[in-house]
Protein backbone atom coordinates (compact mmCIF):
# COMPACT_ATOMS: atom_id res chain seq x y z
CA UNK A 1 0.00 0.00 0.00
CA UNK A 2 1.35 3.57 -0.84
CA UNK A 3 1.02 6.33 1.20
CA UNK A 4 -2.56 8.32 -0.16
CA UNK A 5 -2.15 11.56 -1.74
CA UNK A 6 -5.03 13.75 -1.54
CA UNK A 7 -6.91 13.11 -4.51
CA UNK A 8 -8.64 16.58 -4.80
CA UNK A 9 -6.73 19.21 -2.85
CA UNK A 10 -4.74 21.89 -5.01
CA UNK A 11 -5.70 20.81 -8.29
CA UNK A 12 -7.75 22.99 -9.20
CA UNK A 13 -5.69 24.55 -11.85
CA UNK A 14 -4.85 21.57 -13.16
CA UNK A 15 -8.26 20.52 -13.41
CA UNK A 16 -9.72 23.48 -15.22
CA UNK A 17 -6.54 22.91 -17.39
CA UNK A 18 -7.76 19.41 -18.30
CA UNK A 19 -11.29 20.63 -19.06
CA UNK A 20 -10.50 23.42 -21.15
CA UNK A 21 -8.39 21.33 -23.41
CA UNK A 22 -10.88 18.45 -23.03
CA UNK A 23 -13.69 20.79 -24.61
CA UNK A 24 -11.38 21.51 -27.38
CA UNK A 25 -9.65 18.26 -28.52
CA UNK A 26 -13.53 16.50 -27.74
CA UNK A 27 -14.68 19.97 -30.31
CA UNK A 28 -11.99 18.86 -33.10
CA UNK A 29 -13.20 14.55 -32.51
CA UNK A 30 -17.29 15.51 -32.97
CA UNK A 31 -16.29 18.30 -35.92
CA UNK A 32 -14.30 14.83 -37.62
CA UNK A 33 -16.74 13.22 -37.27
CA UNK A 34 -19.42 15.82 -38.84
CA UNK A 35 -17.29 16.63 -41.13
CA UNK A 36 -16.78 12.43 -42.00
CA UNK A 37 -19.85 10.53 -40.96
CA UNK A 38 -19.79 7.03 -40.68
CA UNK A 39 -23.11 5.22 -41.60
CA UNK A 40 -24.46 2.47 -39.69
CA UNK A 41 -22.86 -0.62 -41.05
CA UNK A 42 -19.77 1.31 -42.98
CA UNK A 43 -16.07 0.95 -41.49
CA UNK A 44 -15.49 3.95 -39.14
CA UNK A 45 -12.24 5.27 -40.70
CA UNK A 46 -13.17 8.26 -38.72
CA UNK A 47 -12.94 7.32 -35.35
CA UNK A 48 -9.75 5.19 -36.35
CA UNK A 49 -7.85 8.02 -38.06
CA UNK A 50 -8.62 10.34 -35.10
CA UNK A 51 -7.23 7.97 -32.39
CA UNK A 52 -4.31 7.32 -34.97
CA UNK A 53 -3.74 10.77 -35.46
CA UNK A 54 -3.96 11.31 -31.19
CA UNK A 55 -2.00 8.68 -30.38
CA UNK A 56 1.14 9.88 -33.08
CA UNK A 57 0.27 13.36 -31.46
CA UNK A 58 0.67 11.72 -27.72
CA UNK A 59 4.33 10.17 -28.85
CA UNK A 60 5.75 13.39 -29.90
CA UNK A 61 4.21 15.46 -27.50
CA UNK A 62 5.06 13.25 -24.23
CA UNK A 63 8.42 12.65 -25.32
CA UNK A 64 9.44 16.19 -25.96
CA UNK A 65 7.52 17.15 -22.25
CA UNK A 66 9.80 14.31 -20.12
CA UNK A 67 12.70 14.06 -22.23
CA UNK A 68 13.42 17.36 -23.66
CA UNK A 69 15.85 19.50 -21.81
CA UNK A 70 13.63 22.34 -21.24
CA UNK A 71 11.33 21.71 -17.90
CA UNK A 72 7.44 22.76 -19.07
CA UNK A 73 5.00 24.63 -17.55
CA UNK A 74 3.27 22.59 -14.78
CA UNK A 75 0.04 23.18 -16.58
CA UNK A 76 1.39 22.17 -20.21
CA UNK A 77 1.12 18.33 -19.70
CA UNK A 78 -2.30 18.16 -17.93
CA UNK A 79 -3.29 20.73 -21.11
CA UNK A 80 -2.33 18.80 -24.08
CA UNK A 81 -2.17 15.21 -23.16
CA UNK A 82 -4.34 14.91 -20.53
CA UNK A 83 -6.84 17.37 -21.63
CA UNK A 84 -6.71 17.89 -25.71
CA UNK A 85 -5.28 14.49 -26.75
CA UNK A 86 -7.16 12.67 -24.06
CA UNK A 87 -10.29 14.32 -24.99
CA UNK A 88 -9.47 13.79 -28.96
CA UNK A 89 -8.80 10.22 -28.44
CA UNK A 90 -11.80 7.42 -27.52
CA UNK A 91 -12.06 4.30 -26.20
CA UNK A 92 -15.53 4.10 -25.86
CA UNK A 93 -16.64 5.08 -29.16
CA UNK A 94 -14.53 2.55 -30.45
CA UNK A 95 -15.78 -0.31 -28.39
CA UNK A 96 -19.40 0.71 -29.31
CA UNK A 97 -18.04 1.33 -33.24
CA UNK A 98 -17.17 -2.64 -32.91
CA UNK A 99 -20.28 -3.89 -31.25
CA UNK A 100 -22.49 -2.12 -34.09
CA UNK A 101 -20.98 -3.64 -36.88
CA UNK A 102 -20.71 -7.33 -35.10
CA UNK A 103 -24.41 -6.50 -34.39
CA UNK A 104 -24.99 -5.30 -38.23
CA UNK A 105 -24.28 -9.38 -38.65
CA UNK A 106 -20.19 -8.34 -39.73
CA UNK A 107 -18.02 -10.22 -37.57
CA UNK A 108 -15.06 -9.93 -39.86
CA UNK A 109 -15.33 -5.83 -40.32
CA UNK A 110 -16.09 -5.60 -36.32
CA UNK A 111 -12.72 -7.71 -35.84
CA UNK A 112 -10.62 -5.90 -38.76
CA UNK A 113 -11.68 -2.44 -37.47
CA UNK A 114 -11.03 -3.50 -33.56
CA UNK A 115 -7.94 -4.88 -34.51
CA UNK A 116 -6.71 -2.72 -37.07
CA UNK A 117 -6.94 0.58 -34.77
CA UNK A 118 -5.06 -1.08 -31.75
CA UNK A 119 -2.13 -1.77 -34.77
CA UNK A 120 -2.11 1.28 -35.89
CA UNK A 121 -2.62 3.47 -32.40
CA UNK A 122 0.51 1.23 -31.13
CA UNK A 123 2.37 1.73 -34.81
CA UNK A 124 1.76 5.42 -34.06
CA UNK A 125 2.72 5.91 -30.98
CA UNK A 126 5.72 3.82 -31.15
CA UNK A 127 7.00 5.45 -34.19
CA UNK A 128 6.40 9.15 -33.48
CA UNK A 129 8.31 8.40 -29.77
CA UNK A 130 10.93 7.29 -31.83
CA UNK A 131 11.18 9.47 -34.30
CA UNK A 132 10.99 12.06 -31.27
CA UNK A 133 13.45 10.69 -29.36
CA UNK A 134 16.00 10.19 -32.32
CA UNK A 135 15.32 14.25 -32.94
CA UNK A 136 16.36 14.79 -29.52
CA UNK A 137 19.29 12.80 -29.49
CA UNK A 138 20.66 14.14 -32.49
CA UNK A 139 20.19 17.80 -31.22
CA UNK A 140 21.58 17.49 -27.58
CA UNK A 141 24.69 16.05 -29.43
CA UNK A 142 25.06 18.60 -32.34
CA UNK A 143 24.24 20.94 -29.15
CA UNK A 144 27.40 19.22 -27.59
CA UNK A 145 29.69 19.17 -30.04
CA UNK A 146 29.67 23.04 -30.85
CA UNK A 147 30.41 22.79 -27.53
CA UNK A 148 32.39 24.82 -24.95
CA UNK A 149 29.73 24.00 -22.40
CA UNK A 150 27.02 25.78 -23.82
CA UNK A 151 24.57 24.44 -25.67
CA UNK A 152 22.78 26.19 -28.58
CA UNK A 153 19.09 25.36 -28.65
CA UNK A 154 16.83 25.17 -31.47
CA UNK A 155 16.13 28.81 -31.44
CA UNK A 156 19.70 29.97 -31.30
CA UNK A 157 19.44 30.91 -28.07
CA UNK A 158 22.65 29.82 -25.97
CA UNK A 159 21.33 27.59 -22.91
CA UNK A 160 24.27 27.17 -19.92
CA UNK A 161 24.78 23.87 -18.78
CA UNK B 1 -27.04 23.67 -29.77
CA UNK B 2 -25.60 19.81 -30.54
CA UNK B 3 -22.24 21.42 -30.09
CA UNK B 4 -22.85 23.21 -26.95
CA UNK B 5 -24.20 19.51 -25.54
CA UNK B 6 -21.03 17.78 -26.35
CA UNK B 7 -18.61 20.64 -25.27
CA UNK B 8 -20.00 20.70 -21.99
CA UNK B 9 -19.72 16.96 -21.83
CA UNK B 10 -16.59 16.98 -23.00
CA UNK B 11 -16.06 19.92 -20.14
CA UNK B 12 -16.59 17.19 -17.74
CA UNK B 13 -15.96 13.89 -18.54
CA UNK B 14 -12.00 15.05 -18.94
CA UNK B 15 -11.45 15.60 -15.58
CA UNK B 16 -13.53 13.17 -14.46
CA UNK B 17 -10.61 10.91 -15.87
CA UNK B 18 -8.00 13.02 -14.20
CA UNK B 19 -9.46 12.49 -11.19
CA UNK B 20 -10.67 9.20 -11.59
CA UNK B 21 -6.89 7.67 -12.67
CA UNK B 22 -5.35 10.15 -9.42
CA UNK B 23 -7.60 8.66 -6.90
CA UNK B 24 -6.79 4.72 -8.47
CA UNK B 25 -3.46 5.01 -8.35
CA UNK B 26 -3.54 6.65 -4.95
CA UNK B 27 -4.99 2.81 -4.84
CA UNK B 28 -3.03 0.77 -6.19
CA UNK B 29 0.44 2.72 -7.39
CA UNK B 30 1.68 2.78 -10.58
CA UNK B 31 2.42 -0.40 -11.73
CA UNK B 32 -0.12 -1.17 -14.17
CA UNK B 33 -2.24 1.11 -15.61
CA UNK B 34 -5.45 0.49 -13.63
CA UNK B 35 -6.70 4.13 -13.87
CA UNK B 36 -6.79 4.79 -17.91
CA UNK B 37 -8.34 0.76 -17.64
CA UNK B 38 -10.86 1.90 -15.39
CA UNK B 39 -12.15 5.10 -17.14
CA UNK B 40 -12.16 3.30 -20.37
CA UNK B 41 -14.15 0.39 -19.27
CA UNK B 42 -17.08 2.59 -17.21
CA UNK B 43 -16.74 4.89 -20.36
CA UNK B 44 -17.71 1.77 -22.78
CA UNK B 45 -20.56 0.53 -19.98
CA UNK B 46 -21.95 4.02 -19.62
CA UNK B 47 -21.80 4.77 -23.54
CA UNK B 48 -22.81 0.71 -24.12
CA UNK B 49 -26.40 2.05 -22.18
CA UNK B 50 -26.66 5.58 -24.17
CA UNK B 51 -26.30 3.98 -27.62
CA UNK B 52 -29.02 1.31 -26.85
CA UNK B 53 -32.02 3.85 -25.15
CA UNK B 54 -31.14 7.33 -24.73
CA UNK B 55 -32.33 10.12 -26.91
CA UNK B 56 -30.17 11.80 -28.94
CA UNK B 57 -29.72 15.05 -26.82
CA UNK B 58 -28.68 13.11 -24.70
CA UNK B 59 -26.21 11.06 -26.41
CA UNK B 60 -24.78 14.23 -27.58
CA UNK B 61 -24.02 15.21 -23.67
CA UNK B 62 -23.05 12.18 -21.96
CA UNK B 63 -21.94 10.15 -25.02
CA UNK B 64 -19.83 11.85 -27.60
CA UNK B 65 -18.79 14.37 -24.85
CA UNK B 66 -18.72 13.28 -21.72
CA UNK B 67 -18.03 9.28 -22.37
CA UNK B 68 -15.65 10.15 -25.45
CA UNK B 69 -13.55 12.61 -23.04
CA UNK B 70 -13.91 10.39 -19.97
CA UNK B 71 -12.65 7.83 -22.39
CA UNK B 72 -8.75 7.83 -24.27
CA UNK B 73 -7.02 5.84 -26.69
CA UNK B 74 -3.61 8.18 -27.09
CA UNK B 75 -2.96 7.60 -22.88
CA UNK B 76 -4.14 3.71 -23.19
CA UNK B 77 -1.80 3.21 -26.17
CA UNK B 78 1.23 5.27 -25.16
CA UNK B 79 0.83 3.23 -21.67
CA UNK B 80 1.07 -0.17 -23.69
CA UNK B 81 4.24 1.09 -25.00
CA UNK B 82 6.14 2.48 -21.88
CA UNK B 83 5.02 -1.32 -20.27
CA UNK B 84 6.72 -2.90 -23.47
CA UNK B 85 9.54 -0.66 -23.41
CA UNK B 86 9.81 -0.80 -20.15
CA UNK B 87 10.53 -5.14 -20.22
CA UNK B 88 6.97 -5.44 -18.74
CA UNK B 89 5.76 -7.59 -22.30
CA UNK B 90 3.45 -9.45 -20.26
CA UNK B 91 2.02 -6.73 -18.97
CA UNK B 92 1.61 -4.19 -22.32
CA UNK B 93 -0.60 -7.77 -23.38
CA UNK B 94 -2.39 -7.96 -20.15
CA UNK B 95 -2.93 -4.28 -20.44
CA UNK B 96 -4.63 -4.53 -24.31
CA UNK B 97 -6.20 -7.86 -23.72
CA UNK B 98 -8.44 -6.27 -20.88
CA UNK B 99 -8.65 -3.36 -22.28
CA UNK B 100 -10.51 -4.75 -25.36
CA UNK B 101 -11.92 -7.49 -23.53
CA UNK B 102 -13.41 -5.53 -20.22
CA UNK B 103 -14.25 -2.69 -22.79
CA UNK B 104 -16.68 -5.18 -25.06
CA UNK B 105 -18.15 -6.58 -22.57
CA UNK B 106 -19.04 -3.76 -20.97
CA UNK B 107 -20.56 -2.42 -23.88
CA UNK B 108 -22.72 -4.97 -23.78
CA UNK B 109 -23.40 -4.90 -19.93
CA UNK B 110 -23.86 -1.57 -20.26
CA UNK B 111 -26.36 -1.89 -23.76
CA UNK B 112 -28.47 -5.01 -21.69
CA UNK B 113 -28.85 -2.98 -18.70
CA UNK B 114 -30.26 -0.51 -20.34
CA UNK B 115 -32.73 -2.36 -22.51
CA UNK B 116 -34.03 -4.01 -18.95
CA UNK B 117 -34.62 -0.72 -17.21
CA UNK B 118 -35.95 1.60 -19.90
CA UNK B 119 -36.33 -0.89 -23.00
Amino acid sequence: MTTREPVLRGQGRVVAAVSAGGVLGAGARYGAGLLWPTAGDAFPWTTLGVNALGCAAIGVVLVVLTEGRRTPHPLLRPFLVTGILGGFTTFSTYAVDGQRLFDHGLPGRALLYLGGTLLAALAAVWAAASATRAVLLARSERARAAGGGVAGGADGRGVAE
Amino acid sequence: MNWLLVLVGAAVGAPLRYLTDRAVHARVGFGFPWGTLTVNVGGCALLGLLTAVAPPDVRLLLGTGLCGALSTYSTFSFETLKLAQNGSRGAALGNVALSLGAGLAAVYAGAGVGRAIWG
